[in-house]
C-alpha cells in the first residue's frame, strides 16, 4: 500500500469512529450494570489522599478548591501551582500562557479530556480562553501523566495539563441536571453559563454546556515614577482601551460504559472576536489590532478490557482552527490575515499486566497537521508525525518504577510557488523517561521519596519554520533534560482537629538546549529570523503544604502554601559575561527568583469564605540584568464569600469576589498594564 | 530578618538617574561632545539617549530622565534619527509617534511634534523635513497608504505644509533646491518600491521620480552635487547595495558602486565626512548562505571603494551587529554601534583615524543615531 492510502485509511478510521461510538449509544441501554458507573468514576476526583506513592510529581486542582479560587478561565487557576510561571497580558480577553519549570510556553502540552491541544502554528495554548465553569479538574504533571496506559502523545512533553470536564452525576435516581449560572462585574463583564446533563440509560449520559463571555476589558491603569527625592516625578492615570473581547462557546459530550469498557465522545466550538490592547509607550495609549478565532474539534476515545491482563484504548481526533488578524490602523502596516488549521489525530495504546506487578503499555500515534495562509510567499505547509511509545511500571515492595521510550517520526511538505517541495524528514529520534518512587519506611506508608529523569524535544512550529521571510527551515528541535529529586509525606485522620496535611519539595535541574530564538537578520530591528542559538540551566526547588482542620461540626479550614525557587540562567553566549551587563549566568527574562502563593478557605455550613495570595518576585525582562531591565514584584490579594441555600428543588449560590483587594498597579509583561481592583458577582442555580 | 521581606516588596520606581563612565580620553577638542539616541526594541518604550563630552572623557548614560523628569513615559518607543539643528536637538521617535524636541546644551524638552509613523528628519532654511509611512489612506481597490513629508517651522514648531511622495519613505537630503526622499515600500514587500521622490523645495510638491533600486534606505548629498543612495534589497535575489547618482536634477545618471571584487557592499549604514563615505554593515545571505561583513570608505569624486576594511588592528570581530554610525568631522574618528542583541544593552566603539580602537563602552539597547554638539 503507498503512502497516500495509508492515509486515506486513516482517515476513514477517524470518520468511523465516532459515528461507531454515537451508534453504541442506543444499544446499550438494556444491557447489565456496568462494571464501573459514573459514581466511581466521581470519586477518582477526591484530591486528599490518593497521590501519597504518586510516581511523577503532579499537582491538582478540582473540585470545591477550584471553585473556591477567584479564578475565570484555566490560566487564573493555573497562577496557584508552584513553579508555574504565567504570562499575562491583562484583562478579560488578554493572552495567557504558562511556562513550566522555565523550559519555555512551548513545551508544555495541554490536554482536554484526554486529549492534546494542538496548535501547529505557533505552539502556544492560550489558556484564558478556557473557563473554569465546566472545568472539573486541572492537573500539572512535570514530564508526563503518572500512569503509563496512556497515548503516545501523552510522554511528548516537558511537562503536561490536564484539563478534564464535569463528567455527569446523578444523586438519588435523578435522570437530569440543570445548571445555569451568571457572573458579572468589572471590564463590564457579562458571562452566562447553561449546562444539561441528562441520564438516557444506565450506561449513556450526556452533558451540554454553552457559555457567553462579552467584556468592554477596560480598567483604570495608573503608572508613576518618582525622584530620588521622593517628590513625584510623573502619574499618570488611564482607561486601558481595545482590550474587548466576544465570545461564544457550546460542548457536547456523550459518555458511556459497556461490560468490559468505557467510551466518550465529544464536539467543541469556541468562536471569539477580540481586541489586542498592545503597549502602552510614550504618547501611545490605544490601539486598533483585532484579531477573531473560531476553532472546532470532535474527538473520541475508547477503552476496552479485553481481559485482566489486556486493555487497549484508541483515541481520535479532529480539528479545525481558523484566526484573523486584522490591523486597521491607517498610520502602520494594513494587515489582514488569515489562517486556517486542520489537525487529525489517531491513537492506539495497548496495556498488558506480563506478570503481577509489572505493566506494559505500547502506543502508537498518527497526527496530520496543515496551515493555509493569506501571506505573500506562504509555502502552505503539511506535516506528518509518527510516534511510538513502549512504557513499562514495575512494582515490587515498596518500589517502583516507570520507564519509557518515546519515538517521534516527522516529514513535512511545502510548496513553493505553486510547485510541491519534496517531503523531507524533519527528524527521527527515540527520547527517555524514567520515574521511580520508593516509601523508605516500612511502616509509614504516608512518606514517599521519587526522582526522575526526562529527556524530550520540542518541535519547531509552522511559524519558526515557515512564516515568511522569519522562518528558518534549517532549524532543529529545541531540547530539554530534566531531572527531579524529591519527597511527599502525606497523612490523613478520621477524627480531631486536623484532618488532613501534606507536605511536598521537589528539587529539579533542567537543560534546555537548541533553544530557538528570534534574531535580528542584520537589516534592523524590523526583521528578524528564528535560530537554534539559546541555551538555559535551571536549578530549582518547588515546596507545598497543606492542611485540612475541622472543629465542632460545621466548621472547616483549608490551608494551602506554595513556595518555588529557581535560578533559570542564561548560558547561551559564554563571550558576553560582562559581571554587570552581560547576558551569560543571567536570570532569563520574566522568570522570578521568588514566587509562592497562600490560599485560605474558611467554611462555615453553608457559607464560605476565600482568601488567595499571589506572589511573584522582581524579574527583569531579558537576560541582562540590569536597572533598566528590572520589573518589580507583584503580588496580588484576592478575597471572596460564597452562599449556598437550597430553595425547594433548586439549589442556589451566591459569591462575591473582589480581586487585587489593595488596588495594587502592576505589570505582568512589560508596559502591558494589569487591572486594578476588580469585582465580580456570581448566581448559580441547579435543578 | 526583616531586610529580605522589605526587598521583597514594592517600591517606587525612580525615573533613572544618569550613569556616568569615563573613558580616560579626555581631550580639548573643537566639537563638545555628541548624543547618541538608542532606538530600543519595538514595545519596550526604551528609547533612551546619552551623552558623551570630550573635554573630560565622560560618558552619560540615560540623560533624558534626569533632564526632563515630568516627561510621562520619557522618550519614547523606538528613536528613529537624531539631528542637531541651530540650538535644538531633535529626536524622531518612530513607534511614539512624534518628534522630541529639545535644547541642544541641555537636552531639555521644549516641545513635541505630533506625527504618526515619522522615520528621518532633515533640515533646510529654517524648516524641518521629516518624512512619515503615514500618509492618506487609498482602498481603490487594494489597500494603498503612499508616504508624506511634512515641512515643520522649527520656530515654532508647527506642521506648515505636507507633501505626498512614494511608498514608506525613509531617508531624505537636501541638495539644491530640491529634497530627496529615498521610498522603501517596505509595507508592500515583495512589490518594494524601487525610486528617489524629488521635491521641488519651492512649490514643496513632488516633481518627479528617479527609478534606482528595490527598498531604497539611505541617500546623502556630498559636496559634488552627487547622491548616495543605498537599496537594502529585497532579501531574495536583489541584494543590499549603493549607487551613486550623478547631475540628479538633470539627467540623473544612476551607477552601481560596488567592492573591487565585485561584490555589493552591505549597506546598514552610512555617513559623509569630507569626500569619504563611511559604510557599514552585515549580512547573512540567502544565496551564499554565508555573513558578509564590510566597514568600507567610498570616495565620492572618484566613485569607487578605497578599502572594505577601515578597521586595523583586528577587533571588528567582536562587533556583533554593527548599526549605528557617526565619524568626528575633524579628528575623522570612527564611532561604531553595535546593537548586539538587539534586546540587551549594546556598545559603543571609538576608532582612530588609522583604524585602530580607542575605546568602547556600553549603551542603551541599539545604540543608533548620533548628533555632534559644536562649541
Amino acid at each position: 500500500m503507498n503512502r497516500s492510502n495509508l492515509f486515506a485509511v486513516f482517515f476513514l478510521l477517524c470518520l468511523v469512529f465516532p459515528v461507531y461510538t454515537f451508534a453504541g449509544a442506543g444499544d446499550l441501554s438494556g444491557l447489565p450494570p456496568a462494571s464501573r458507573d459514573s459514581v466511581s468514576d466521581m470519586k477518582e476526583v477526591t484530591v486528599y489522599g490518593r497521590h501519597r506513592d504518586e510516581i511523577v510529581p503532579s499537582q491538582r486542582l478540582g473540585g470545591k478548591r477550584l471553585q473556591s479560587l477567584s479564578a475565570f478561565s484555566v490560566a487564573d487557576a493555573m497562577r496557584y501551582f508552584s513553579g508555574v510561571q504565567l504570562k499575562d497580558y491583562g484583562g478579560v480577553g488578554g493572552l495567557k500562557t504558562i511556562d513550566i519549570r522555565s523550559m519555555g510556553t512551548n513545551h508544555m502540552g495541554v490536554f482536554y479530556d484526554g486529549i492534546q491541544l494542538g496548535n501547529a502554528q505557533n505552539g502556544l495554548v492560550d489558556l484564558g480562553r478556557f473557563s473554569l465553569d465546566n472545568v472539573e479538574e486541572i492537573a500539572l504533571y512535570n514530564g508526563q501523566k503518572a500512569q503509563i496506559f496512556q497515548p503516545a502523545r501523552d510522554y511528548g512533553t516537558s511537562g503536561s495539563v490536564y484539563i478534564r470536564t464535569r463528567r455527569p452525576v446523578f444523586e438519588d435516581g435523578r435522570t437530569h441536571n440543570l445548571r445555569a449560572s451568571l457572573k458579572g462585574g468589572s471590564f463590564d463583564l457579562i458571562n452566562p453559563s447553561l449546562v444539561w446533563e441528562q441520564r438516557w440509560s444506565r450506561r449513556v449520559t450526556s452533558s451540554l454546556s454553552a457559555d457567553y463571555t462579552g467584556a468592554s476589558g477596560k480598567y483604570k491603569f495608573r503608572y508613576r515614577r518618582v525622584l530620588p527625592s521622593g517628590d513625584v516625578a510623573w502619574d499618570t492615570t488611564a482607561v486601558r482601551d481595545n482590550g474587548d473581547i466576544r465570545s461564544y462557546r457550546v460542548e457536547a459530550s456523550v459518555f458511556g460504559n459497556t461490560n468490559d469498557g468505557t467510551w466518550n465522545a465529544k464536539a467543541y466550538f469556541y468562536d471569539s472576536e477580540r481586541g489586542i490592547p498592545g503597549a502602552i509607550v510614550s504618547n501611545v495609549w490605544k490601539h486598533a489590532q483585532r484579531q477573531w478565532d473560531r476553532n472546532f474539534f470532535a474527538q473520541g476515545q475508547w477503552t476496552k478490557h479485553v481481559s485482566d491482563r489486556y486493555r487497549f484504548q484508541v483515541n481520535g481526533k479532529y480539528a479545525n482552527d481558523w484566526m484573523r488578524y486584522l490591523n486597521p490602523d491607517t498610520t502602520l502596516m494594513y494587515q489582514d490575515n488569515r489562517f486556517r488549521q486542520h489537525e487529525l489525530y489517531l491513537s492506539t495504546a495497548h496495556h498488558v499486566e506480563l506478570l503481577p506487578g509489572w505493566q506494559v503499555n505500547v502506543a502508537t500515534d498518527y497526527q496530520y497537521n496543515t496551515l493555509d495562509a493569506s501571506l505573500t510567499n506562504f509555502v502552505y505547509p503539511r506535516r506528518h508525525t509518527l510516534l511510538t511509545a513502549l512504557a513499562s511500571q514495575y512494582e515490587y515492595k515498596r518500589f517502583r518504577v516507570m520507564v519509557s521510550l518515546l519515538g517521534t517520526y516527522v516529514w513535512d511538505k511545502t510548496t513553493k510557488g505553486n510547485t510541491p517541495d519534496p517531503v523531507h524528514k524533519l527528524t527521527g529520534r527515540w527520547t527517555p523517561a524514567i520515574y521511580l518512587s520508593y516509601r523508605p519506611l516500612h511502616d509509614c506508608p504516608d512518606l514517599s521519596l521519587r526522582a526522575f529523569y526526562k529527556g524530550i524535544f520540542r518541535l519547531p512550529t509552522f511559524n519558526d519554520l515557515y512564516y515568511t521571510e522569519v522562518g528558518n527551515t534549517r532549524l532543529e528541535p529545541e531540547t530539554t533534560k530534566q531531572w527531579n529529586l524529591g519527597f511527599i509525606y502525606a497523612h490523613d485522620r478520621y477524627s480531631g482537629l486536623l484532618r488532613h496535611i501534606e507536605v511536598k519539595a521537589d528539587g529539579y535541574f533542567n537543560i534546555v538546549d537548541n533553544k530557538i530564538v528570534a534574531i535580528p537578520k542584520g537589516s534592523g530591528q524590523y526583521r528578524w529570523m528564528m535560530m537554534n542559538v539559546g541555551k538555559v540551566h535551571i536549578a530549582g526547588l518547588e515546596t507545598t503544604a497543606e492542611s485540612v482542620l475541622r472543629w465542632h461540626r460545621d466548621w472547616a479550614l483549608t490551608l494551602c502554601l506554595n513556595y518555588t525557587y529557581q535560578s533559570a540562567t542564561d548560558r547561551t553566549d559564554p563571550s558576553d559575561n560582562d559581571p554587570y551587563y552581560g547576558t551569560y549566568g543571567g536570570q532569563i527574562a520574566y522568570v522570578p527568583r521568588h514566587s509562592g502563593s497562600v490560599t485560605g478557605n474558611l467554611v462555615w455550613r453553608n457559607f464560605g469564605l476565600n482568601y488567595s495570595f499571589i506572589y511573584v518576585g522582581e524579574r527583569y525582562h531579558t537576560s541582562a540584568n540590569i536597572r533598566e531591565n528590572y520589573e518589580q514584584p507583584w503580588y496580588t490579594h484576592d478575597l471572596s464569600a460564597t452562599c449556598r441555600m437550597a430553595l425547594r428543588r433548586c439549589a442556589l449560590t451566591f459569591a462575591l469576589e473582589c480581586n487585587n483587594v489593595f488596588d495594587q498597579q502592576y505589570d505582568v509583561i512589560l508596559n502591558y498594564p494589569m487591572p486594578g481592583r476588580n469585582w465580580k458577582g456570581v448566581l448559580k442555580v441547579e435543578f | 530578618m526583616l531586610l529580605p521581606l522589605l526587598q521583597a516588596c514594592r517600591h517606587d520606581t525612580i525615573v533613572w538617574p544618569p550613569e556616568e563612565e569615563n573613558t580616560g580620553n579626555g581631550r580639548t577638542d573643537v566639537i563638545r561632545g555628541f548624543y547618541l539616541l538608542n532606538e530600543g526594541n519595538m514595545g519596550s518604550n526604551k528609547c533612551t539617549m546619552d551623552y558623551y563630552d570630550y573635554a573630560s572623557g565622560t560618558y552619560v548614560r540615560n540623560i533624558y530622565g534626569n533632564a526632563n523628569p515630568s516627561a510621562v513615559k520619557e522618550l519614547g518607543d523606538v528613536g528613529n534619527d537624531l539631528q542637531i539643528y541651530g540650538s535644538r536637538l531633535w529626536a524622531v521617535v518612530n513607534c511614539s509617534n512624534k518628534v522630541e524636541v529639545m535644547e541642544a546644551s541641555t537636552a531639555r524638552r521644549i516641545g513635541q511634534v505630533d506625527l504618526a509613523n515619522c522615520r528621518y528628519i532633515c533640515f533646510h532654511e529654517g524648516y524641518a523635513y521629516v518624512s512619515s509611512y503615514a500618509g492618506p489612506v487609498q482602498i481603490n481597490p487594494d489597500y494603498e497608504q503612499r508616504g508624506i513629508v511634512v515641512k515643520v517651522d522649527t520656530a515654532t514648531l508647527e506642521k506648515v505644509d505636507t507633501c505626498i511622495v512614494g511608498f514608506q519613505p525613509d531617508c531624505l537630503a537636501v541638495l539644491d533646491g530640491k529634497i530627496y526622499v529615498a521610498n522603501s515600500g517596505g509595507y508592500m514587500s515583495p512589490n518594494y518600491e524601487n525610486t528617489l521622490s524629488v521635491i521641488d523645495l519651492a512649490s514643496f510638491t513632488e516633481e518627479r521620480r528617479i527609478p534606482v533600486a528595490v527598498n531604497l534606505h539611505h541617500v546623502v548629498a556630498d559636496r559634488h552635487g552627487q547622491l548616495w543612495v543605498s537599496s537594502r534589497g529585497d532579501y531574495y535575489g536583489n541584494p543590499n547595495s549603493l549607487y551613486c547618482i550623478s547631475d540628479p536634477a538633470g539627467e540623473a545618471h544612476v551607477q552601481r558602486v560596488a567592492a573591487p571584487d565585485g561584490r555589493d557592499l552591505v549597506v546598514k549604514n552610512m555617513t559623509l565626512c569630507g569626500d569619504s563615505l563611511y559604510i557599514i554593515g552585515k549580512d547573512f545571505s540567502y544565496v551564499t548562505m554565508d555573513t558578509q561583513v564590510n566597514y568600507a570608505i567610498v570616495h565620492t569624486s572618484r566613485r569607487e571603494v578605497v578599502t572594505t576594511n577601515f578597521i586595523a588592528d583586528g577587533t571588528e570581530a567582536s562587533i556583533m551587529e554593527p548599526y549605528g554610525l557617526a565619524v568626528h568631522p575633524v579628528s575623522r574618528e570612527v564611532l561604531i554601534g553595535d546593537a548586539r542583541s538587539y534586546i540587551n544593552p549594546g556598545t559603543l566603539f571609538c576608532y582612530s583615524v588609522d583604524g585602530v580602537q580607542q575605546w568602547k563602552l556600553r549603551t542603551g539597547d541599539i545604540p543608533a543615531h548620533m548628533a555632534f554638539l559644536w562649541k
